[in-house]
């Protein structure tokens, strides 16, 4: 049962410069250095670490600055020794869309049944805001299941999954996103909710709460949509027993999916 | 005024649940605990029902504890697993055996026998159904046959039998201290035992099948008052029952002929209302009672049984390891765009609606080195979309009435790519609804109806809310239509594989 031979541990395992013809260096270079922090069990500093890859400590130590970034390493405040990111464990379990659905349903139905507004769920897939679940209002009206149409990022779901992704997930902001500021999106992240007044369809209104998976991370969005009037106030401020039922759902469903539960 | 709430116990095959709703159809609070299955033999399914009837009242002092102060529960309604058989004593309230589930298949050799004699005829006639081990009077006479001095102390009045519905209303309504021994006559059809014209105990049956009249519960309306549940606190007006797949019917407002639901869940269920008048049929669905309030007509209903559609995606994930969760089977399927010509024909163990083999085997036809776990995925799907065809077919050909639109209920409903498929092969619109809870839903239905939280079906009709609808695409439903005599070759090679 030897480990040592996929396992890089020491200086004579650096890597030779333009070692592979094509290759990303930079790249190589981090992915040596999670090698080498999976490999110490989390018992090394940067200047171990910058020994054991034969790079420079400075290039190691900002490598490891953006490792730290997208959590694929954590530090210890306490000896600054480096350990693998919860975030880079979590790569393996993807949430499958069907599964998310599944999970969400008797939540989604209950939310549009309070609420008399239709809801929907919704993930990024690549770069796109696209429609997981979606229930009708529920008054019988002609209306058509929008699952898998892809949404402009302006709409209160897509602010959702924007403020939650790059860098934190590594997901990257879609094209034509500009119209909502960055100072919104913080905002959004910060308070735990996203509204939509018009900018996507005038007349028409959203509310939307992210839904976290069992690490912690915003897998999804889930939000009501309707007019614009029914979902705010004069001063446009969400109707208040309607944002509580969209948090409440959103927590519903994450807790569902395992969030908070240790 | 504070809210008037109903009490629903939905007593299933794997647990009992106990849930409230409010005046607006919605689920107010739920508890659930499940019981153990007892498998002393192959092919023996037993509850113990003194675990069941712990498990209701339990579950229902807790739910009834969760909304106190809410509202007012004002009424119970009960759904059960159908053709589950119970016999007790009538003077200690203690089972003289475990309840005999409706999977056990330990009376397959009876009824060859029953089956056989010279005037098993009378059965379909009077009772609507074909003589079959999945009901409820052959396992009645099982119990007779085996269980030491049964039969005779039955014709002394001495030990009752009934379905859980009877069981736990005698409990509730107490017991050995004046519990009352009634049956909801949709239960009561399912025991082969009843006219299913007159909605009486038929003698000829009893003696067909050996059974004391002395130990069958009263035959009452599905809606109206049963009793007073003491056993619970406060003390409730039991005020609906029903078997839980009318329960379902009930609780998806199908209140018109034609109008039909079909639950998907380990296996299928489908029921069409057909009104006021018994459909004879010839075509493979059953004619049962689909429900009665009290001082009206018995309506009825065509039912389609399929034994697997939900447990074959579960044999994907847990015989072949081809996905790791149920819902993942879309997944699977959407990564090729049809089934590469693969059929999967999921008689485990033969083929209920509208085809009664029970001979029948599963098959997967069509392999050819070009099929990928994809198409299998969706040749999975498709088998539980091609049944649900089948089903219609036959009682379409039945009942003469059109189907306007499916209403469906039960776990595959979150699967998009199934529930297109089924609009597509049946050429209709599906249509799920808000509240997926539809067998407690309508046992909670018919108890207030019963005493007044709703005043008539209308109100109940005004309840039910889409969720969702699939509309047909006439393309697809067009060449659906011509490749349906592919999967019908697939179910005759299943049949003639398993022929002795």
């Amino acid at each position: 049962m030897s480990h040592s031979a996929d396992t890089a541990t020491g200086p004579s395992d650096g890597l030779p410069s333009g070692a592979v013809p094509g290759s990303v260096q930079s790249i190589e270079r981090a992915a040596a250095i999670l090698q080498v922090v999976a490999g110490s069990g989390g018992t090394l500093g940067v200047t171990d670490i910058s020994e054991a890859v034969g790079l420079a400590k400075t290039t190691t130590h900002s490598l490891l600055r953006t490792l730290l970034l997208v959590g694929f390493v954590e530090q210890d405040p306490a000896t600054g020794r480096y350990a693998l990111g919860t975030r880079l464990l979590r790569l393996g379990t993807h949430l499958d869309v069907n599964e998310l659905r599944a999970r969400a349903s008797n939540w989604a139905d209950a939310l549009a049944a309070r609420s008399g507004h239709a809801v929907r769920l919704a993930a990024l897939t690549g770069e796109d805001v696209v429609v997981v679940h979606h229930v009708f209002r529920p008054d019988d009206s002609a209306q058509v299941l929008e699952v898998g149409t892809v949404l402009p990022p302006t709409t209160a779901l897509g602010k959702v999954l924007r403020a939650h992704s790059h860098p934190h997930t590594g997901h990257r902001p879609a094209a034509g996103a500009a119209a909502v500021t960055a100072a919104e999106l913080a905002e959004v992240r910060v308070r735990g909710w996203a509204t939509e007044q018009g900018e996507y369809e005038a007349g028409l209104g959203g509310l939307a709460a992210p839904v976290r998976g069992a690490g912690g991370l915003v897998v999804a969005a889930l939000g009501v949509g309707g007019p614009r009037s029914s979902l705010f106030d004069a001063r446009g401020l969400p109707r208040s027993p309607l944002l509580a039922m969209v948090t409440d759902a959103a927590l519903a469903v994450s807790r569902e999916l395992g969030h908070g539960s240790g | 005024m504070a809210d008037r709430y109903v009490l629903a116990v939905d007593q299933g095959t794997t647990s009992t649940r106990s849930l409230v709703f409010d005046r607006g159809g919605r689920m107010v609070a739920v508890r659930q605990r499940e019981h153990r299955q007892h498998f002393p033999r192959p092919g023996w399914v037993e509850h113990d029902p003194m675990e069941i009837w712990a498990n209701t009242q339990r579950t229902c002092a807790q739910v009834l504890a969760d909304v106190s102060g809410r509202g007012d529960v004002v009424a119970l309604g009960i759904a059960n697993q159908r053709e589950t058989t119970v016999v007790w004593e009538r003077a200690t309230g203690r089972p003289v055996t475990r309840a005999l589930v409706w999977q056990d298949t330990r009376t397959d050799e009876l009824v060859s026998e029953l089956a056989a004699r010279p005037d098993a005829g009378q059965v379909a006639e009077r009772s609507g159904m074909a003589i079959a081990g999945y009901f409820a009077g052959p396992r009645l006479r099982w119990i007779l046959d085996h269980v030491p001095r049964a039969r005779e102390r039955a014709e002394r009045g001495e030990l009752l039998f009934g379905t859980m519905e009877t069981w736990l209303i005698w409990n509730l309504t107490g017991g050995p201290d004046g519990g009352v021994h009634v049956t909801d006559v949709t239960n009561a059809s399912r025991t082969l035992l009843m006219d299913v014209r007159a909605c009486r105990w038929d003698e000829d049956l009893l003696a067909f099948f050996g059974i004391p009249a002395a130990m069958l519960p009263e035959i009452r309306p599905s809606v109206g008052v049963l009793g007073v549940a003491t056993a619970l606190s406060p003390a409730l007006p039991i005020a609906g029952a029903l078997g839980d797949q009318q329960a379902a019917l009930f609780g998806q407002a199908c209140f018109a002929p034609g109008e039909a639901k079909c639950t998907y869940g380990t296996g299928s269920f489908l029921l069409q209302n057909t009104g006021t008048e018994l459909v004879r049929t010839r075509s493979g669905s059953i004619s049962t009672v689909a429900y009665q309030l009290a001082g009206e007509p018995v309506h009825y209903a065509l039912e389609g049984s399929v034994a697997v559609a939900g447990a074959l995606v579960q044999w994907l994930r847990d015989g072949l390891g081809l996905i790791g969760s149920a819902p993942e089977v879309e997944t699977l399927a959407r990564t090729v765009s049809d089934n590469g010509g693969c059929y999967v024909v999921p008689a485990f163990s033969g083929l209920l609606a509208p085809h009664w083999r029970g001979e029948a085997r599963g098959l997967v036809a069509g392999l050819t080195s070009y099929v990928t776990k994809g198409h299998l995925a969706r040749a999975v799907l498709e088998a539980t979309g091609w049944q649900t065809r089948d089903v219609v077919q036959a009682m379409a050909a039945d009942s003469g009435l059109s189907l306007p639109a499916l209403r469906v209920d039960g776990g595959m409903t979150t699967n998009n790519l199934l529930m297109q498929f089924v609009a597509d092969a049946l050429d209709t619109p599906v249509v799920r609804p808000m509240v997926g809870e539809t067998v407690s839903l309508g046992a909670a239905y018919a108890a207030g109806l019963a005493v007044g939280v709703w005043s008539d079906i209308e109100a109940l009709r005004r309840n039910w809310h889409r969720a969702a609808q699939w509309t047909p695409s006439p393309a697809r439903a067009q060449a659906l239509t011509a490749e349906y005599p592919t999967w019908e070759r697939a179910v005759q090679l299943s049949i003639a594989w398993g022929a002795p």
